[in-house]
């Protein structure tokens, strides 16, 4: 699948496009597919988001792993810090993204 | 320390309404990300991984405990109650919101500070010594030359559009604990046969994909001189430096292909008509600088009595303390670099520590050192077991000062967006394989230093051992190179052979140390043994 990310202009977060808006969590991320270039370009024009890109991912069992490492850590924070990343509390968070 | 003027304070004051109001544009959307970019980085303002991040600029890593203080109070208002500390003496600060810049670096000018030219392809932050005005190797402190630097490349018109980022260092001692010889411009302050002092000049270091040790240039540049050389030094890259390509436009390449000795021709002849300009700042002016760097009141006939009666605090003074010029005086070294811990990372209670014992130990100063940890230049043998006892309880009394849990590692993957693997989490395996398996007390000085990508911010080329983490087909590679060092003594590391894994990248380590161990002859070090025996005893015993 498609999907696609960016960080949010005031906050810089990581957020992902979930069809309507742009949300926190990778697991909300839908497949663009071919809409791809053309939400990038609305959500570019609109200035809420910084550098929208599309990447490849994957649909599991347990939600949406992005393709390439730096997006999996995207997607959940430092793996250092883990009471910093969207999952403080899942000790398998870390491996799941490496 | 220095203090601003009237004209310093205006400019960054000018400096925070005028990117405030950048940010409140880019805000309402009337700024584009592509138009709004380079003025944020101007404001030391980047893009990373999870958020903002603002490296703030700490000039030759001198610090009073009030900025230390203001720095700790930023990173519980603004940031995650933490910061990091770079290896080019700054700070940085990792979850920063847009919305929030205008109102840090207010808090920031009000301590004297900035993040104006951390960023971009401009003259950056200026190095140097973290034991200036305290070593008893220095011909003289060169932190005031250091800040007549800063001052002459601070919203310099000719160079604030180089063709790349652009770093100077400044020493004035035959040790080098600046990496001098790897940067753009690394400058010695020496004194000649016949007293004088004068700078050498050393042009074209720097590390990146492109790795390469600066030759001298001038080995002797009157004072009175020493802008109008930089200037010629930095005219002759800015004309000839390679713009068509970011990876070829460092002054390294352009010194490389040229070659030193045209490249200082061309240099010279700039230099001989920069002189006809009289473009020197008044010698007055870097007197007036130079008294902002006078010796503190050191107290007469301080004892030198040290008690090591506690085993661990004997531990720590040989390890974390260096002598001082001034009898009675020791530096002593805050290791933030604790067991299994993150390199550079202070909390901000951590910080604010060290602002309370910076202003009752040190004469009001702390110096950020390039290694990512903190020094007291000036603390009094005396005082020195009251200082480790606050430092212990806080987490900060780490003995490892210059050993192989002294890591230097770069953010890496965990916040970077260049970076290709993860620096920290090796680092912090490392740290705790040598600690549980006890070798890390048996080795010595063995500087390893680690980096997530070819852009070398955790400077794995000057590595005794060093580590460079590479994306291979979307998973994490470690390159492992041995020999090399960012001390006097400058070389590059030489890559071992194929990469590591995550798992093996640390057994490749502890291999690397046994092979050391096994063949050690004295009191050599690691990289002693190296250059000894070479690369191929460590290749048989990696590799078979």
């Amino acid at each position: 699948m498609k999907i696609l990310t960016g960080n949010d202009l005031k906050t810089g977060a990581v957020t992902w496009w979930d069809g309507s808006g742009w949300s926190l969590h990778v697991d909300d991320a839908v497949d663009a597919g071919d809409e791809a270039d053309a939400i990038i370009a609305r959500e570019e024009a609109a200035r809420r988001i910084n550098a929208p890109y599309a990447i490849e991912a994957e649909k599991t069992a347990t939600g949406v792993r992005p393709a390439h490492i730096k997006d999996r850590v995207r997607g959940l924070g430092p793996t250092v810090r883990l009471d910093l990343t969207l999952k403080p509390g899942d000790p398998n968070a870390v491996r799941e993204v490496i | 320390m220095y203090k601003y003027d009237q004209w310093d304070q205006a400019m960054v004051d000018a400096r925070v309404a005028e990117f405030r109001d950048q940010c409140q544009r880019r805000l309402d959307g009337k700024l584009t990300e592509d138009q709004f970019k380079p003025l944020r980085l101007m404001n030391g303002l980047y893009l990373q991984l999870h958020a903002y991040m603002l490296r703030v600029a700490i000039p030759y890593g001198t610090l009073s405990g009030t900025q230390m203080r203001a720095l700790a109070s930023i990173a519980d208002k603004f940031d995650r109650k933490y910061a990091h500390f770079t290896t080019r003496q700054n700070i940085q600060y990792n979850w920063i919101k847009l919305e929030d810049a205008g109102d840090i670096l207010a808090d920031l000018a009000k301590v004297e500070m900035h993040a104006i030219q951390t960023s971009g392809n401009c003259i950056r932050n200026i190095s140097s010594d973290h034991f200036a005005g305290a070593a008893q190797d220095e011909v003289v402190d060169p932190r005031p030359y250091a800040e007549l630097l800063r001052q002459w490349s601070s919203f310099h018109p000719e160079f604030s559009y180089l063709p790349r980022k652009f770093k100077f260092a400044v020493i004035a001692s035959e040790t080098d604990r600046a990496a001098m010889r790897l940067h753009d411009i690394g400058i010695n302050i020496v004194r000649n046969d016949a007293g004088e002092l004068g700078a050498a000049f050393y042009v074209g270091g720097g590390m990146g994909r492109t790795p390469m040790i600066a030759p001298l240039v001038r080995d002797f540049v009157p004072l009175d001189q020493l802008i109008t050389y930089a200037e010629a030094c930095l005219r002759v890259y800015n004309r000839y430096g390679r713009r068509d390509n970011k990876y070829k436009a460092r002054i390294k390449i352009l010194v490389h292909e040229l070659g030193a000795e045209e490249y200082t021709r061309q240099v010279e002849e700039e230099f001989a008509l920069l002189l006809a300009q009289n473009i020197e700042p008044p010698i007055a002016e870097l007197e007036r600088i130079r008294t902002y760097f006078e010796a503190p009141g050191f107290e007469a006939g301080a004892s030198d009595e040290l008690s090591r009666s506690d085993p661990d605090f004997a531990v720590w003074t040989d390890r974390n303390t260096q002598p001082h010029r001034q009898p009675g005086y020791v530096s002593a070294v805050i290791s933030l670099k604790p067991v299994g811990g993150i390199p550079g990372d202070a909390t901000a209670d951590q910080m604010r520590l060290m602002a309370e014992l910076t202003e009752q130990y040190s004469f009001d100063e702390c110096r950020v050192t390039h290694t990512q940890n903190i020094v007291l230049p000036h603390v009094r043998k005396v005082d020195l077991f009251a200082l480790w006892q606050k430092l212990e309880a806080a987490g900060l009394g780490t003995p490892n000062l210059d050993q192989v849990g002294d890591i230097i590692a770069c953010p890496g993957l965990d916040y970077c967006s260049l970076a290709n693997a993860r620096s920290i989490p090796i680092a912090q395996q490392i740290s705790e394989r040598f600690h549980a398996n006890g070798k890390g007390d048996i080795l010595g000085e063995l500087k390893l230093k680690i980096s997530g990508c070819i852009n070398a911010c955790g400077h794995h080329h000057a590595g005794h051992i060093g580590i460079l983490g590479v994306d291979k087909k979307g998973v994490e590679n470690y390159q492992l190179s041995l020999g090399g060092s960012e001390a006097e003594d400058t070389s590059l590391g030489k890559i071992t052979g194929r990469g590591f894994d995550e798992e093996g990248i640390v057994n490749a380590v502890e291999i690397s140390v046994d092979v050391y161990l096994a063949q050690r002859e004295g009191g050599e070090r690691f990289l002693d043994t190296y250059r000894r025996i070479g690369m191929e005893p460590f290749k048989e015993a990696l590799y078979g």
